[in-house]
C-alpha cells in the first residue's frame, strides 16, 4: 500500500505532512468523494484504511504495529452497515478508534491497592519499585510523583533511593524533590556503586519500617550492555515487585525496541508514559504496549507533584487519532465548573434568562480553564475554530476584555442592557480601558447568544454543550 | 561508558548508527533479495524510511525519486544504499553549519532552548568543554531555575570545562538570572555567554512567554542578543519534533538545531523532514555521555551512516 505522498496514487493532491489534522475530516472529504460515483463499494474502503495508516503513522505509531492494527480495522470495515451507512467515515473512525483502544487496554484492574491503583505492592514490605529508562525520559520526577502518591493515596510509608552515579547532580536533584513532597530519600554516600546503594536502601528499609522502595536508576540505553547488566543486577538484589519502564510520550519509531530491550533484558511489569500534557499524538504508547504486552499504568500529565494520572486509553486513543481530548476538557471543566451551578445556568439559559452577570460568569470560568487555544485544541474538530481564531487575531485578552466590560457596568445595567445609551457606553469603555466600538461588539454577541438560547430552549434538544462555542466572543 | 577507546569521533557514530540502521539495512538487503524493486519493495522501502522517523512524506519522497532512477550496474542492496544516501546528503547538506562564535558581539550570547529531557544541560556542558578548548573564554548562566538541581548539574559541567557558571540560589526568574550572567559577561569581557534554560513543552503558553521574556530582557543590554538561539532535541523524538520546532521558532527565533542521543539505537531520521520543511541549521550532534561526544554534524556522514554505509 502507498502512502499519498507517493506520486504512484491518482490523488496526488491529498495532504501533506502536518496539514493532518483530523482523521474524521479527512475520511468525511474522502467518502464524499467517493459516494459521488454512487454507493460505496468494498474497494473504497481501502482509500479510506489508506488514510487510517498515514494517520496512525503520522502519530508515531510503529509501521509493524500499524501492519496488524490496519489489517485488523479492514476486516471489520468490510461490513454492509458501513458500506451503507450515511456516515462511513464516522464508522470506520470508530472502528479504528475501538481498536486502539482494544490494543491499550485500560490498565490492570487486579486490585491489588484498595483504591484501584494498578501499582502492585507485597504484603511483606519493603516491596521495592525499579524505575528504569532512556536518559532524559522522566524518571527521577516521576519517582518523586509516584512516591507522593502513594504516601498520600495509599499510606505507604515509602523510601526513595537514586541509583544515578553517572548524571552530574541526579542525587542532589532527587534529594530536592524528595524536600519539596516529604518524602524520605536516602542519603546519598560520595563513591558508592548502584549496586550497594540498593543493597542498603533495602536494608534500611527493612530495619526502619518502610513500605515501599523507589529505586531510581540512571537513565541507560537499551543498547549498552554493561549498564544493562548492571540494572539486572540490582534486579536480582531488589526483586522488585514493579519494574517500570518510564517513557516519552514523544517517542518515535524507536519506541518498539526501547520497549521490547528493556522487556527482554530487565522484565519489565509496566510502563508509565511521562510528558501527556505535550501535544505529542502519543503512538509510541500503543507500540509499547503491544511489543510488550504489559500494561501502561500510570501516566505523567504536568510538572506539578500532583501530576501523575491513571492511564486513560481513551485520551491516548482520541489523541492518536488527533480528535482531541474531550476527556481532559471535561476533567478540566469539573476542576472549575460547580455541579449545580452549572445546571441551575442550563435552566435559565433555555428559559432565556441568560444575563450579563452569567455571561461574566462564564467567561471567567472558561479563563480559568486554561488558555482559549489550549481549549480549542482539546475539542474535537475544533481546527478550523482554532484556524479561525488566528486568522482573527483572537486570544485570551479579548475574554480578558469582555469581563472588564460587564464587571464596569452598574448591576442595573447588566440585568437590563436595554438603557445602555451612547453615554452609558462611554462610560463603560472609560472604565475598563476598551472602546465604545469594544463595548458594542460585546452586546452584539451577548444579543445573539441570548437569542440563540431562547431559540435552543424552545427546541429542547440541544445540550448547552453545543452552545459554548456562541459564547466564545467573535466567532461568529 | 564502554566504548570509551573508540577513538575517532567518525567511527563513534558510525558505531551508534550501525546499531541503529542495522534493522534498516538489513530489511534493505532483506527485500532485494527476495525480488525486483517493484512496487511492493518500494512499498518495504518506504516503511523501513518511516521506521527511521523521516515521516511519511519525506520517506514516500525518497522511496519514489528511487523508483525512478535508473541503475547501470544492476539493482544491489549497496546501489540502492548508496542512492538513498546521496539523496539524504543533497536535503542535509544546506543545513550544515557547525556553530560560530562572532567575537565582534562581545560577549556573543547563545541561548539553548528545548523540552524536557531532550539533553540542554549536557549539551551546554559539551559546548562550553569545547570552546574552551578552542582558545575561547566562556561564561554559562543557570537558567533553569525550575527543576530541582539543575544549577548544580551545571555547575558541575562548569567545573569540568572550567567555565564560570553564574547562577541566582533560590532565586526563580530565569530572565533576571541571564541578565545578571550578561551583565557580568559584559564586565568580564568574555566572547561567549551560553544561558541554559528549563525544559518546557512547546504547547504550554505561559512557559513559552516565559522564555520570550528571557530575550527580551537580555536585549535591553545588547539589542543584537541572543546571537544563536539553539533548540536541543533527542534522537528518540517521532513525528512531534514538527510541532516542537515550529513553536520554538516562532516564539523565540530559533536559529539552529542540535539532535543529542545519537548513540541508541534510534535514527534521528525525523531531522531529514526537518530540513526540508524548516531549512534550519543543524550545528551539532550528541553521540554519547562524556564530554567529547559532542561532534559538529556533517551531512554526508549522516546520511551514509543512515543507510549503514
Amino acid at each position: 500500500m502507498r502512502s499519498t505522498a507517493g506520486i504512484q496514487e491518482e490523488d496526488k493532491g491529498s495532504k501533506t505532512l502536518g496539514m493532518f489534522e483530523n482523521l474524521t475530516d479527512s475520511l468525511g472529504g474522502i467518502f464524499d468523494k467517493l459516494r459521488k460515483r454512487g454507493s460505496l463499494r468494498e474497494s473504497d474502503i481501502e482509500t479510506a484504511l489508506r488514510e487510517v495508516r498515514i494517520a496512525l503513522l503520522e502519530a508515531d505509531v510503529a509501521v509493524d504495529v500499524v501492519k496488524d492494527l490496519v489489517a485488523a480495522v479492514r476486516a471489520k470495515s468490510l461490513v454492509q452497515s458501513i458500506l451503507k451507512s450515511v456516515t462511513p467515515s464516522q464508522m470506520v473512525v470508530k472502528v479504528v478508534h475501538d481498536e486502539l483502544i482494544n490494543v491499550l487496554g485500560n490498565g490492570p484492574s487486579d486490585g491489588s491497592l484498595s483504591d484501584g491503583s494498578s501499582i502492585n505492592i507485597s504484603a511483606n514490605p519493603p516491596s521495592a519499585i525499579l524505575m528504569v529508562g532512556l536518559q532524559g525520559s522522566g524518571k527521577t520526577t516521576t519517582t518523586a510523583k509516584l512516591a507522593k502518591r502513594l504516601t498520600e493515596r495509599n499510606r505507604k510509608k515509602v523510601l526513595m533511593a537514586s541509583l544515578d552515579v553517572y548524571r552530574p547532580a541526579a542525587q542532589q536533584q532527587l534529594a530536592t524533590l524528595g524536600d519539596q513532597i516529604q518524602v524520605r530519600c536516602l542519603a546519598s554516600v560520595l563513591g558508592e556503586k548502584p549496586i550497594a546503594i540498593t543493597k542498603r536502601a533495602m536494608q534500611n528499609a527493612r530495619l526502619e519500617g518502610f513500605d515501599v522502595v523507589l529505586l531510581d536508576t540512571a537513565g541507560r540505553l537499551h543498547i549498552d550492555k554493561d549498564l544493562m547488566t548492571e540494572v539486572a543486577d540490582i534486579r536480582d538484589i531488589a526483586s522488585p515487585d514493579e519494574t517500570l519502564l518510564i517513557s516519552d510520550a514523544m517517542t518515535g519509531q524507536d519506541a518498539v525496541n526501547v520497549a521490547r530491550e528493556f522487556n527482554e533484558k530487565i522484565g519489565i511489569s509496566g510502563i508509565i508514559l511521562t510528558r501527556v500534557d505535550g501535544d505529542a499524538r502519543g503512538g509510541a504508547a500503543l507500540s509499547m504496549r503491544s511489543v510488550t504486552g504489559k500494561p501502561i499504568k500510570l501516566m505523567g500529565v504536568g510538572e506539578k507533584m500532583e501530576a501523575l494520572d491513571e492511564f486513560n486509553a481513551e485520551r491516548i486513543a482520541g489523541s492518536i487519532l488527533g480528535m482531541g481530548d474531550v476527556v481532559g476538557l471535561v476533567e478540566k471543566a469539573q476542576q472549575v465548573v460547580n455541579e449545580e451551578d452549572a445546571e441551575r445556568m442550563a435552566k435559565k439559559m433555555l428559559k432565556g434568562q441568560f444575563t450579563l452577570d452569567d455571561m461574566v460568569k462564564q467567561l471567567g470560568q472558561i479563563r480559568q480553564m486554561g488558555s482559549l487555544e489550549g481549549l480549542m485544541g482539546m475539542l474535537p474538530g475544533a481546527q478550523n475554530v482554532k484556524q479561525q481564531m488566528t486568522a482573527h487575531n483572537m486570544d485570551d485578552t479579548v475574554i480578558t476584555h469582555q469581563e472588564a466590560i460587564i464587571r464596569a457596568m452598574t448591576k442595573a445595567e447588566r440585568r437590563n442592557p436595554k438603557i445602555l445609551n451612547g453615554s452609558r457606553r462611554r462610560r463603560i469603555a472609560l472604565g475598563s480601558g476598551t472602546s465604545v466600538q469594544q463595548v458594542n461588539r460585546m452586546l452584539k454577541q451577548f444579543k445573539q447568544v441570548s437569542s440563540m438560547m431562547k431559540k435552543a430552549g424552545k427546541k429542547g434538544n440541544r445540550g448547552i454543550a453545543g452552545m459554548m462555542p456562541t459564547i466564545m466572543p467573535g466567532l461568529r | 561508558m564502554s566504548e570509551e577507546n573508540i577513538s575517532s569521533w567518525l567511527e563513534r557514530l558510525r558505531g551508534g548508527l550501525s546499531k541503529s540502521s542495522k534493522k534498516l539495512t538489513d530489511g534493505i538487503t532483506d527485500l532485494l533479495t527476495k525480488r525486483k524493486l517493484d512496487s511492493g519493495a518500494l512499498d518495504e522501502l518506504e516503511d523501513i524510511l518511516i521506521a527511521s522517523d523521516l515521516g511519511v512524506a519525506t520517506a514516500g519522497k525518497l522511496a519514489t525519486s528511487i523508483s525512478d532512477r535508473r541503475f547501470p550496474d544492476g539493482i544491489s542492496d549497496e546501489a540502492i544504499r548508496g542512492a538513498l544516501a546521496d539523496d539524504i546528503a543533497e536535503i542535509l547538506n544546506s543545513v550544515e553549519a557547525p556553530l560560530a562564535v562572532d567575537l565582534n558581539h562581545a560577549p556573543h550570547v547563545l541561548l539553548v532552548c528545548g523540552v524536557n529531557g531532550s539533553g540542554k544541560t549536557t549539551t551546554v556542558g559539551k559546548l562550553a568543554k569545547q570552546f574552551m578548548d578552542s582558545g575561547l573564554s566562556v561564561m554559562v548562566a543557570a537558567g533553569d531555575t525550575f527543576r530541582a538541581a539543575a544549577v548544580e548539574q551545571l555547575q558541575i559541567w562548569g567545573d569540568r570545562a572550567g567555565c564560570q557558571v553564574i547562577s541566582d540560589s533560590g532565586g526563580t526568574d530565569a530572565a533576571a538570572v541571564a541578565y545578571q550572567a550578561l551583565e557580568k559577561a559584559k564586565s568580564a569581557g568574555v566572547d561567549l555567554l551560553m544561558i541554559d534554560t528549563a525544559g518546557r513543552l512547546q504547547n504550554r503558553k505561559d512557559l513559552m512567554a516565559e522564555l520570550e521574556k528571557i530575550i527580551r530582557v537580555i536585549s535591553k543590554l545588547d539589542p543584537s542578543a541572543p546571537h544563536d538561539v539553539v533548540l536541543v532535541m533527542d534522537a528518540t523524538i517521532g513525528q512531534n519534533a514538527h510541532a516542537q520546532v515550529k513553536t520554538f521558532k516562532d516564539s523565540v527565533n530559533v536559529s539552529g538545531l542540535v539532535m543529542t542521543k545519537l548513540d541508541g539505537s534510534a535514527k534521528g531520521g525525523v531531522i531529514v523532514a526537518l530540513a526540508e520543511r524548516f531549512g534550519l541549521p543543524v550545528h551539532a550532534v550528541g553521540v554519547g555521555e562524556g564530554i567529547d561526544d559532542l561532534r559538529a554534524f556533517e551531512a554526508k556522514v549522516f546520511a551514509r551512516s543512515l543507510m549503514g554505509l
